[in-house]
């Protein structure tokens, strides 16, 4: 294919998710908001209330970047998950890629920017809509634009990889539900690390989402728990890391060829 | 000297048995040339192979051992190159239910570098065609099943290969709408579109295809010119074979006759 054609390709396949996405709203974008709303009501203004500041700012403040994040995440993961699941294991339409002369490359690319497409705009909604609980400072907006992009790429690749190894409905409810969630809550979202007694803070390190929610919320409130390199570092491995994993897994045809 | 549009040679498949079983010899050594611009029937009972070696040549099988290639293109060195000049109708419906039609066949034409302003029009033409038009803004479950084969037909024209694959295309389909279906398709080898066909329907097979092989536990059994399988059809059936009524066609008698043998 030449590159123009490939370019094509790689539309036709985003092209085909976000109009899905689109069509699907109440299912791709309401749960979020829905959810969100009740996190700022609660977290925000009935318990942020009593808790006051933390890291020198408004509890509310403090929690929003890392509620974004959840969205994000999960959006990102389930959403290459469930797509490459369903068109491989109902419909079994993912033989309309496999049979054409797009390269496996370009699948991955294709699978996880739709999937992209939904976590960023999923952080966008949950970031409005916070701002009808509060005041949102941006400190780097920089920082939260690459942070919010490396987040989506991880795990919308790490939800393809899911939807590849997959054979049952479980296969891709187990691991958002059994995994990623407590990695989210547990990687900072609610509180402070540095508040944490020494064994949780250590343990906490090796939560890689920690690091996608203290780079965000560096952005906004300009105080971070770890290095922002450090952190940045971390996401661009586990993104090369995955992409690799991804691509290698289409190439070969596991689950996908028999 | 032209290359064909399909070699097979000594083509392998066995299929990983699970949980420490023995897996499933589908295809032992299998070696056919399809030429382009054949009419070539690929006969088979069920089981025989038929779909696994398609599987292999359009690259939804990973094969066990041998070699294809598609207008001279090795799939192993350059399967992204060797599918453009495959279209390919499967034997089960593999479309997306909730998509429009127009756009599972446009999208069609994306996955192979055809921008939508080009696709579009071509698909509206093929809609035409094949009968299409009306349903074209309908998601593909609103079909029936004669509409959702046509769909898969049209899904396999739209990027205009060179080489058509056709799985069973007519299973389960109406008398009518698989004349219009064959009429239309024998209107495409006329235009130089080779096709690969798979069919039980035996008569339509003797009736359309100018090359025939037969396929039988995962080994050709007969390959040749039409006419001259049919040739082996007096030295294969006994006399008496058409006295307790009608059989079906030539070829038919013959198929029974080999894949029982077998």
């Amino acid at each position: 294919m030449t590159p123009y054609q490939t370019w094509i390709s790689f539309y036709t396949i985003v092209r085909k998710d976000v109009v899905r996405i689109m069509r699907i709203w109440a299912q791709t974008f309401l749960p979020s908001v829905v959810t969100s709303v009740l996190y700022f009501l609660i977290f925000g203004t009935f318990l942020g209330s009593r808790i006051g500041q933390v890291q020198g700012v408004p509890y509310i403040n403090f929690v929003v970047p890392g509620l974004v994040m959840l969205a994000v995440v999960t959006n990102s993961y389930t959403n290459s998950s469930f797509t490459m699941f369903m068109s491989k294991f109902f419909a079994r339409n993912i033989d309309e890629i496999l049979v054409s002369p797009t390269p496996p490359w370009v699948i991955v690319a294709g699978f996880v920017a739709g999937a992209m497409v939904r976590g960023v705009l999923i952080g966008i909604i949950v970031i409005a809509v916070s701002l009808f609980f509060t005041d949102l400072a941006v400190h780097n907006l920089a920082v939260i634009i690459l942070f919010l992009l490396v987040t989506s790429l991880i795990f919308a690749v790490a939800g393809l990889i899911n939807g590849v190894f997959a054979k049952s409905m479980d296969g891709i409810n187990i691991v958002p539900t059994f995994v990623l969630t407590p990695l989210v809550y547990l990687g900072g979202v609610f509180y402070s690390t540095q508040s944490l007694p020494g064994f949780w803070g250590t343990l906490t390190k090796f939560d890689p989402i920690f690091y996608v929610i203290n780079g965000f919320r560096y952005g906004f409130l300009g105080v971070a728990d770890a290095s922002l390199s450090l952190s940045f570092g971390i996401l661009l491995f586990f993104a090369l890391l995955f992409l690799g994993i991804a691509w290698y897994l289409i190439r070969i045809g596991l689950g996908l060829r028999q | 000297m032209t290359e064909p549009a399909l070699v097979v040679n000594n083509l392998e498949k066995t299929y990983a048995g699970e949980s420490g079983r023995a897996g499933t010899h589908a295809l032992a050594g299998v070696s056919l040339t399809v030429e382009k611009g054949d009419f070539f029937a690929l006969l088979g009972p069920n089981g025989a192979g038929k779909t696994t070696l398609i599987g292999i040549v359009t690259g939804l099988v990973n094969k066990t051992g041998g070699k294809v290639s598609v207008h001279g293109v090795d799939i192993d060195t350059a399967p992204e190159k060797a599918r453009t000049y495959i279209g390919v109708v499967p034997q089960n419906m593999n479309l997306d239910y909730f998509g429009k039609v127009s756009d599972i066949v446009v999208n069609q034409a994306g996955y192979y570098g055809i921008p939508r302003s080009v696709a579009i029009p071509r698909a509206e033409r093929i809609f035409k065609d094949l009968g299409l038009y009306e349903k074209r803004n309908d998601q593909a479950r609103m079909l029936s099943g004669g509409m959702m084969r046509r769909l898969m037909i049209a899904r396999a024209l739209i990027h205009e290969p060179q080489f058509l694959i056709l799985d069973e295309p007519t299973a389960g389909v109406d008398v009518e709408l698989r004349r219009s279906m064959w009429e239309y398709l024998t209107g495409l080898t006329k235009a130089g579109v080779t096709i690969l066909l798979t069919t039980h329907y035996l008569e339509e097979a003797e009736r359309l295809a100018n090359k025939v092989a037969i396929i039988n536990k995962g080994e050709i059994i007969v390959n040749g010119t039409m006419a001259e399988v049919l040739t082996m059809h007096d030295s294969l059936t006994s006399p008496g074979a058409g006295e307790s009524g009608y059989r079906g066609g030539k070829l038919e008698e013959i198929f029974l006759q080999l894949t029982k043998e077998k």
